[in-house]
């Protein structure tokens, strides 16, 4: 319970792999990537990724929200997980940035994540997300 | 002496234990001696106190009087503005702070 | 002045009801103090010594009279009669219930007002020339474009959890009057062939390590500024220190790595962003732009001021200065009279100074980086009625840049951070050189006290600077002399062992009369002190 998905295809029963394990063995097809690892060194590879895992040890360390967005602009549409330290109040941004799972060390409250996700009908800036910025709504 | 401070969890105003509740003045704190520890995770659990922290103090005559400065600001207010601290009518009171 | 559309309108909205919701949580138990700390923050509400605080942004200093009108309200209502303004243009209330933090965004909600990333590791309030859109120096109005990173980083999914904090200062004049080099991000709007384009400087800041910083890009096509930002801050994102908090600043990131190689970096990741197409169109500029249209000047009016009372030509030599526009003036409203806490400005003083820019400078106010209040275009034939009115409330002290023109931050009487106090010792030394003939005398002296090494009073920046430290439990002051936020930016140099608290005023008045004796012709304290250098001060100081 408490975890959450954004997908309608069927989760991978297999668990992501090092970063370093991953690029030294071909047939993996998860990996997981910890804050301070290069998103990019996994670009060459995203044909045969079906899950990224990205860590989250302290929801104060935003670097994740980087190598999600990274993933995503480079074409990559598999399962983006974070896991970790992740609040209810960060699911936002992070489905922004195109997470679309979560596995959160602490469960979260499943109404307040809808409430979250419901509040802002409009945001200000494109992101890894198919939200369409004001400034796109005011001149078409 | 230690001292078991914090402040009001709606209204945020500075805060000391009186050995059965809170009191806004200082000359009501109580010597939690070694029970700090353990009235401050009940406490704030109760939500009857927020960012709680135990303090050193020193017993005088007029009440327990904080070790440290950032302390006896918060127990009287701002130096600078006398007419909103507890002591509004004392003109010497920032004299005590120091 | 910008107007929010529905759009604006609907997200400050929401974002009151997403706050409402947070503190319901937090009063209800369902969030502890740890993990609300961020939430309230990223909301510019802390928990200070006395109370709650809450932090408004005044986005790059501007606003109108309703909405100056609404800040003295809430003083009322819901605080104790009076506001502080800050050095990031901001207005902070001291004495704040977190019950009513709600009601209180909501009420600044109805005037397009917010508390929107006023702290937190987030892009905080963005800065500006008080003098934007009144100055004759400026290649364009710089706001447009600080209300297009307003909007950019309200939000920004990706950098609302940096490594620290962030800030960003746009400027359009070779005159910087907002410190630009001072701050995180310092953009100046340049011209060259006729076309608009921006020279980002990258990794300035004061804290406990200052830094001035370099420039990183001269000229980044206009088209570009957002995608060009997004870069630089995605570089930061990344690769910033996480393992140290004094080390998470942009600055420590650039310093470490030089700004060739950050530079190399956000080129690489600008060729990147920029297809993104993430910057707005030419279109979306222009809407905005609209909206700082200059005001309808009446043309042809009366240049000249009649002088015949002498202390209002005192206030006009000092404290008014030239606008673009013939016929008009900018006019600075002094925080600083001689015993006043820098910056703090009472209920019915806020209502005085909205009044005047409604009747009198096409309903708009400035707040500055050095705590005082700009009225930007008032009529010269309008000056000495602006002036009796500001005598009438407390607020025509004449030392606009004088060394009683001083930068405090609230220190160790509100802050929680603050390791001395700062206002006592800006009291003090305004005391000690309250004579105005002896002020004009020394002429422009910024004098900038912080009450800790997080610098928020500018020390470091200061023609003088002081810095309260704790010293065994005791309050104690360093003096450092020679910094500067203008455009020649310096950081000042610290003299030698500390002083207590009338030690300091003693010490910054021997400091003052070696000014005295030394300077030649017209020299500023600054100049002097460039060409003698430290070691004559230093004398004088310590003997």
């Amino acid at each position: 319970m408490g975890n959450l998905r954004f997908r309608d295809d069927a989760a991978l029963d297999q668990p992501a792999v090092a970063l370093s394990a991953f690029l030294d063995q071909s047939n993996a097809t998860a990996v997981r990537l910890e804050p301070g690892e290069d998103a990019r060194l996994l670009i060459p590879h995203l044909d045969r990724i079906a899950l990224v895992e990205v860590a989250f040890p302290k929801f104060r360390d935003g670097r994740g929200y980087s190598a999600a967005r990274i993933l995503r602009e480079a074409g990559y549409a598999g399962e983006l997980r974070a896991q970790g330290d992740v609040l209810v109040d960060q699911i936002r941004e992070m489905r922004r940035c195109g997470f679309d799972s979560f596995v959160p060390d602490k469960p979260l409250d499943e109404a307040v994540v809808a409430t979250t996700l419901a509040r802002y009908d409009n945001v200000y800036q494109r992101a890894a997300d198919a939200a369409v910025p004001v400034w796109k709504l005011r001149h078409g | 002496m230690k001292l078991l401070t914090g402040n009001d969890l709606a209204s945020g105003a500075v805060t000391w234990w009186t050995g059965s509740g809170w009191s806004l003045h200082v000359e009501d704190a109580a010597d939690v001696g070694e029970q700090g520890d353990s009235i401050l995770a009940a406490e704030e659990a109760a939500r009857r106190v927020n960012a709680p922290y135990i303090i050193d103090a020193v017993a005088t005559p007029q009440g327990p009087r904080p070790a440290h400065i950032k302390d006896r600001v918060r127990a009287l207010g701002p130096t600078v503005r006398l007419d909103l601290t507890l002591k509004p009518a004392d003109p010497a009171a920032g004299n005590w702070v120091i | 002045m910008y107007k929010y559309d529905q759009y604006d309108q609907a997200i400050v909205d929401a974002r009151v009801e997403e706050f409402r919701d947070q503190v319901r949580r937090r009063m209800a138990g369902e969030m502890t103090e740890d993990q609300f700390k961020p939430l309230r923050l990223m909301n510019g509400l802390y928990l200070q010594l006395h109370a709650y605080m809450l932090r408004v942004a005044i986005p790059y200093g501007t606003l109108d009279s309703r909405q100056m009108h609404m800040l003295a309200h809430i003083a009322r209502k819901y605080d104790r009669d009076y506001g502080h303004f800050t050095t990031r243009q901001n207005l902070q209330y001291n004495w704040i219930k977190l019950e009513d933090a709600g009601d209180i965004l909501a009420d600044l909600a109805t005037v397009e007002m917010h508390a929107i990333q006023t702290s937190g590791n987030c892009i905080r309030n963005i800065s500006s020339d008080q003098y934007a859109g009144a100055a004759a120096d400026e290649v364009t109005d710089p706001r447009p474009w600080a209300e297009l990173l307003r909007q950019w980083s309200t939000f920004h999914p990706e950098f609302s959890y940096l490594p620290r904090k962030f800030k960003i200062a746009v400027i359009a004049s070779d005159e910087d009057r907002a410190a630009m080099r001072l701050h995180d991000i310092g953009i100046q709007l340049v011209e060259r062939d006729g076309k608009l384009g921006a020279a980002f400087y990258v990794g300035g800041g004061m804290g406990r390590t200052p830094m001035i910083a370099p420039l990183i890009k001269d000229f980044v096509p206009i088209e570009d500024f957002l995608s060009y930002s997004e870069a630089c801050l995605r570089v930061y994102n990344r690769h910033g220190r996480r393992d140290n908090i004094y080390k998470a600043r942009i600055k420590i990131l650039v310093h470490e790595i030089g700004a060739d190689e950050y530079r190399r970096q956000v080129e690489e990741e600008f060729a990147h962003v920029k297809t993104l197409g993430i910057d707005p169109p030419a279109a979306e500029l222009e809407r905005i732009t609209a909206f700082f249209a200059p005001p309808a000047f009446e043309a042809g009016i009366a240049d000249s001021v009649d002088r015949s009372d002498p202390d209002f030509a005192v206030w006009l030599d000092q404290n008014v200065k030239a606008h673009k526009q013939p016929g008009y003036a900018i006019v600075n409203i002094s925080l600083k009279k001689t015993g006043d806490i820098p910056g703090d400005a009472s209920s019915a003083q806020i209502d005085v100074m909205a009044d005047l820019a409604k009747d009198y400078s096409f309903d708009e106010l400035r707040v500055t980086h050095a705590q005082n209040i700009v009225l930007p275009h008032v009529a010269k034939r309008d000056l000495y009625a602006v002036w009796q009115k500001l005598v009438e409330a407390d607020l025509a002290a004449a030392n606009l840049d004088l060394i009683s023109d001083i930068i405090a931050c609230p220190g160790l009487d509100y802050c929680s951070l603050a390791n001395a106090r700062s206002i006592p010792v800006a009291q003090k030394i305004a005391k000690r050189f309250a004579d105005p003939v002896r002020q004009r005398n020394l002429g422009e002296l910024k004098l900038k006290i912080s009450g800790c090494i997080n610098a928020c009073g500018h020390h470091h920046a200061g023609h003088i600077g002081i810095l309260g430290v704790d010293k065994k439990g005791t309050e104690n002051y360093q003096l450092s002399l020679g910094g500067s936020g203008a455009e020649d930016t310096s950081i000042g140099k610290i003299t030698g062992p500390g002083f207590d608290e009338d030690g300091i005023v003693d010490a910054v008045e021997r400091v003052t009369d070696k000014y005295i004796q030394l300077r030649e012709g017209e020299e500023r304290f600054l100049d002097t002190y460039r060409r003698v250098g430290f070691d004559p001060f230093k004398e004088a100081i310590y003997g």
